[in-house]
């Protein structure tokens, strides 16, 4: 039956601001759609709902979610996130973002969050490459992919992502790709009813830019490659998930519990204040 | 095969699968063909009609075979394809 009628998740969209921009075959409208799938799936109350994002081709998903949402400066997504999350606790604030913006420019921010324990959710869309500014190389560039600055090969050595996360104390940390889209949606479902700083990586196709360098020129041929490559080894050790032209290790890979740092930073302020009324 | 899958189940004659009725939105299309080449049953495939932006959204070859898994759902960048379970009085 093909006919003229509005998708079912599109009250979770801005419709003034639909078609969005992405290339077709774009990971980042799969990373959208699995997220507001599972925003869906939990009968997420919007009005308690904040999603933040810095600037690249993903972070427009900030303006694209029917939600309060702020689109940062340039690698200052968790920054503004951890403001809005100490300010106001009851708030879910998710942060959706690139792999430049988050590891490059927002590396430090990345790091110090994770080992705080802030209880803000973190969603990158890893396309290996600066999409919005002509496909530069970036903190999770393979080595010898071609990209504009790497046009011999890329030579330095990338992030692993999921072992960054759990290293600087992520409580959750998961890696899939824009195929794994039930997995996908499970892990965000679950990671939004975690308490602390979590991690979800999406290996994400760019294929007009990424792709059209390293010989997929298509969204198709870089799924086709994620099927192939893909293998899920949840819980294994992270820094052995490894993402090479063979092999993507997809799956979860921490999954645990600690105080979040909201918490712990309310709690100090109660206390003070109790002491000083003494 | 487990044994318990050999058998007919007791109940096949009363139970009907669900009818899957597609909806694509065709100008929405900007034809990455995710959801044809990832359908688990090959319901869909590449139309020749030429959309709002250019390219040829998918068309349905079989509707009957959709076994609703609503893999194509989720996969689409652009939301344009998404599935329903046909209400009784429509056709079953
Ligand atoms: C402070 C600052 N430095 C640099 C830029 C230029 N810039 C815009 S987007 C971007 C990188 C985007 O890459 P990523 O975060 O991976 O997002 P993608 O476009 O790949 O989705 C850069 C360097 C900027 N806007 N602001
Ligand atoms: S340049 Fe790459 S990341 Fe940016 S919209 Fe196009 S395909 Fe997506
Ligand atoms: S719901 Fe599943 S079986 Fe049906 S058309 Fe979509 S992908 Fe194919
Ligand atoms: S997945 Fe969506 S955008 Fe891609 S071909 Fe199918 S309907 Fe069109
Ligand atoms: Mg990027």
């Amino acid at each position: 039956m093909v006919e003229q009628v509005t998708h079912p998740l599109s009250k979770y969209l801005r419709a003034d601001m639909m078609p969005h921009i992405w290339c077709p075959g774009c990971g980042n409208g799969i990373v959208l759609n699995c997220f507001v799938h599972a925003l869906d799936e939990l009968k997420t109350d919007l009005d308690k709902l904040v999603v933040v994002s810095g600037i690249g081709c993903i972070g427009r998903t900030a303006g694209y979610t029917n939600t309060d949402s702020f689109h940062t400066t340039h690698g200052r997504a968790i920054a503004f996130a951890t403001g809005v999350k100490l300010a106001s606790p009851e708030l879910e604030v998710v942060i959706v973002s690139g792999d430049g913006d988050l590891f490059a420019i927002g590396g430090n921010h990345f790091i110090h969050a994770a080992r705080r324990n802030i209880g803000v959710k973190v969603i990158c869309a890893n396309n290996f490459n600066y999409g919005m500014t002509g496909g530069q190389l970036g903190p999770t560039t393979p080595l010898e992919s071609l990209t504009t600055t790497s046009p011999y090969g890329n030579i330095e050595h990338p992030f692993n992502l999921v072992h960054l996360a759990a290293a600087a104390g992520a409580i959750y940390v998961a890696r899939w790709t824009t195929l794994h889209v039930r997995r996908l949606t499970q892990s965000m479902k679950k990671m939004m009813q975690k308490e602390g700083f979590c991690f979800i990586e999406v290996i994400s196709p760019c294929p007009e830019i990424f792709g059209r360098y390293n010989k997929m020129r298509t969204g198709l041929e870089m799924m086709e490659w994620f099927k192939k490559a893909s293998v899920v080894e949840s819980f294994s050790d992270p820094a052995k998930a490894e993402i090479t032209k063979e092999k993507i290790v997809v799956g979860e890979f921490v999954d645990t519990q600690k105080l979040s740092y909201e918490k712990l930073f309310h709690e100090k302020i109660a206390q003070i204040n109790e002491r000083s009324i003494q | 095969m487990p044994e318990r899958i050999k058998h007919k189940p007791l109940d096949i004659d009363k139970v009907k699968p669900p009818k899957a009725e597609i909806h694509i939105i065709t100008d929405q299309c900007k034809g990455c063909g995710y959801c044809i080449q990832f359908c688990p049953k090959q319901v869909l495939e590449e139309s020749k009609e030429i959309n709002a932006r250019g390219v040829h959204p998918p068309k349905i070859v079989d509707e009957s075979k959709c076994i609703l898994c609503s893999f194509c759902t989720a996969v689409c960048p652009d939301f344009a394809i998404y599935t329903t379970e046909k209400k009784c009085a429509e056709g079953c």
